[in-house]
């Protein structure tokens, strides 16, 4: 798929009979996605950068801008999920690299089945996801001190593990594990002749997943619930402690999965791998339509935010620019992203909101 | 054997430096290459150049080589910098590869994150060269060859110099945890200096300030240090004010340039720098690939292409300075 032209998610089904919803046209209940905004933002920077590059849209560049924007785009997703549910994860790029090193360190110095590894690597993650979740829980603090204070430890661990277990700062020669081809073709390898990645796939169905869990099923309500007024969905009997550290727990999985990805694909993990990477997880989320204080936003728009990352990433390289300017591009671009789906969605909603 | 052709290839550009300029190694030809090499007419060749770059002061140089290579040699550049991420280097290489350059100069210092992709130019027939990081990896890669500076051979040359100066005991500092390069220089200037040398790890360049006390409290411990080495100039800036504040007589020296560096060795309080000549690093694998793609020739004979250790101390510095001004050196 090339998120570019993915059409939006089919609206919410207008339950038949409710005269609230009766009068709202096709169009504006289509414009009032959330992420309506991100999806005509990356068409815009699609075309211009298709301007610059014919390349661009060729399958070839397709599949590097893609290759990008999944591995953002899968952590993003679930980011964007924890951040509709009123919460944040700042130790969400961190713990891609602590995922990475646990799974290297466990298949190349312990000699673990890499398949072994990737198992204890996940549940690892996900008991860390839960120990974030019942702190914010159970201290009231807001989760982006909780989650800081992971993020150091998780950085410091990296650092100071790796270099006690293997006296580098790296983990290499993953690849040298039993059971790396069978795992790399499913998690980090690609297919086709373009050489598209296979976390594009996973990016894909991840983002299917979450939307549907979203849209059409009632822990989404209840995700929307705590998210915009935890106190309201206490007392109509929403289980808010559950349902948040559910959203850390499932948010450290997807990181750490994505870890596990980045891991295999480059046989090889470092140290300081995955810090600072959480802000382009949460700036994806914020393109894509998700608010900062949580009960707003969608998974596709997430996924929709980490494509227009990929693809200014990408596209700066294709069109030859001076690469000083790299980052001063990505902020314009993405700042020009934001302002378009702002007044997009201001325009399509009214005074509704 | 292996050892002696690295000496020859060092003193070929030790004597290049002290003759004044760059002199291109660039003419050994070698016959084993002939193989399914497309010549191809200079002007349309496009190079891509994929770096862990920080964008520092330091790269800016290598950059600055590779664009006026570019320029003097009518070929065109994408320079693309992964900020020391290998994930992103390696999709770089990718989008390079897409784009279907006709030759790649890569920086390694992480050979296993970018080898799949370094293996997918080698099936769509683009010649690599690595740079800067890489040395002992650039066969294993298949890189036609490897420009750099060996570490270990700079910090020898280092250390022999201490000794000629007379310095008994040395302090080498490592301003980063595991960096390998780090530990290879101290390691080589413990061989060539051939006396004690101690290692001093500190906290580094993010906070130069905690560093520069850390070293002061080690020369006030022990007044025995009579040479200091710093690996990074703003560590050398420093090390120049600790051995100040602790009232030693250490000598110092350190690797790499910057303004302040220069200006140390001018007023004494730095005897020497060792310099790599980063802008070698840029400017010669764009050379090396054009020659290889327009007339089928190979450097360095299976041997890393060195860019250093030149040194800068006081006979040299005022015509370093001036170049590093115009960011060439």
């Amino acid at each position: 798929m090339s998120g570019a032209t993915a059409p939006a998610a089919p609206p919410k089904p207008v339950p038949v009979g409710d005269e609230r919803l009766a009068n709202i046209s096709l169009a504006s209940r289509i414009l009032r996605r959330p992420e309506i905004g991100a999806l005509l933002a990356a068409v815009v920077v699609a075309i211009f950068f298709w301007t610059q590059s014919s390349l661009f849209l060729q399958l070839d560049g397709i599949a590097n801008w893609t290759d990008v924007a999944s591995t953002i785009g899968i952590p993003a997703v679930m980011v964007a999920l924890l951040m509709i549910g009123g919460e944040f994860d700042l130790s969400a790029g961190v713990m891609t690299g602590t995922a990475g090193l646990t799974m290297g360190v466990l298949a190349t110095e312990v000699g673990m089945n890499i398949w072994f590894a990737i198992v204890l690597t996940l549940i690892g993650a996900t008991a860390i996801g839960f120990a974030n979740g019942y702190m914010v829980m159970k201290t009231k603090l807001p989760s982006f001190i909780v989650t800081l204070a992971t993020f150091f430890i998780l950085q410091g661990a990296n650092l100071g593990v790796t270099k006690v277990i293997t006296d580098q700062v790296t983990v290499g020669g993953i690849d040298l594990a039993a059971g790396y081809s069978s795992a790399n073709s499913i998690f980090g390898g690609s297919f086709g002749s373009h050489d598209f990645r296979i976390t594009v796939l996973w990016w894909i169905a991840i983002t299917l997943l979450a939307t549907w869990v979203l849209t059409r099923t009632r822990t989404g309500n209840w995700i929307f619930g705590v998210g915009g007024d935890a106190n309201a969905a206490r007392n109509v009997g929403v289980p808010v402690e559950r349902v948040k550290i559910g959203l850390f727990m499932a948010t450290s999985f997807v990181c750490a999965l994505t870890g596990i990805m980045i891991a295999l694909r480059l046989a090889s993990t470092q140290a300081g791998q995955g810090v600072g990477e959480e802000f382009q997880y949460i700036i994806a989320a914020v393109v894509g339509g998700c608010v900062l204080t949580g009960g707003f936003g969608s998974a596709i728009g997430a996924a929709l935010g980490a494509t227009i990352i990929g693809m200014a990433f990408i596209g700066i390289q294709f069109s030859g620019w001076n690469t000083d300017w790299r980052f001063l591009f990505l902020g314009v671009i993405l700042l020009v992203a934001v302002l378009v789906n702002n007044y997009i969605r201001k325009r399509a909603e009214g005074a509704r909101r | 054997m292996k050892r002696l052709a690295t000496l020859a290839a060092l003193a070929l550009v030790v004597a290049a430096c002290g003759s004044s300029s760059d002199d291109n190694a660039g003419d050994n030809a070698s016959d084993d290459s002939s193989e399914d090499v497309q010549l191809t007419q200079g002007s349309d060749l496009t190079i891509a150049m994929v770096t862990h770059s920080d964008e520092g002061s330091f790269w800016s140089v290598v950059k600055k080589g590779a664009e006026q290579a570019a320029k003097d040699e009518g070929v065109k550049l994408v320079w693309s910098p992964s900020n020391n991420d290998p994930e992103k280097e390696a999709q770089l290489i990718d989008a390079a590869i897409s784009q279907k350059v006709d030759g790649l100069a890569v920086s390694v210092p992480n050979p296993d994150a970018i080898k799949a992709a370094l293996q997918k130019a080698k099936d769509a027939n683009i010649p690599i060269i690595t740079l800067n990081s890489g040395a002992d990896q650039f066969k294993a890669l298949g890189a036609i060859t490897h420009v750099g500076q060996d570490e270990a051979i700079a910090g020898q040359a280092a250390g022999a110099r201490f000794k000629d100066e007379g310095a008994k005991k040395v302090l080498c500092i490592i301003h980063e945890q595991g960096n390998v390069g780090l530990n290879q220089r101290c390691d080589g200037v413990k061989q060539g200096f051939g006396g004690d040398v101690q290692n001093l790890q500190v906290k580094g360049t993010a906070d130069v300030a905690t560093t520069q006390t850390e070293i002061k409290s080690k020369l006030q411990a022990d007044k025995s240090f009579d040479a200091v080495i710093a690996l990074n100039p703003d560590i050398a800036n420093a090390a120049a004010t600790a051995v100040k504040g602790a009232s030693s007589e250490a000598k110092l020296a350190t690797f790499d340039l910057n303004p302040d560096v220069t200006k140390r060795i001018k007023d004494g309080s730095i005897q020497f720098a060792v310099d790599q000549q980063q802008y070698l690093q840029g400017y010669l694998p764009i050379v090396f690939l054009k020659l290889f793609k327009t007339n089928a020739n190979t450097v360095g004979g299976g041997q890393p292409v060195l860019t250093g250790p030149g040194f800068v101390d006081q006979s040299n510095v005022d015509t370093v300075e001036k170049l590093a001004g115009e960011g060439t050196r």
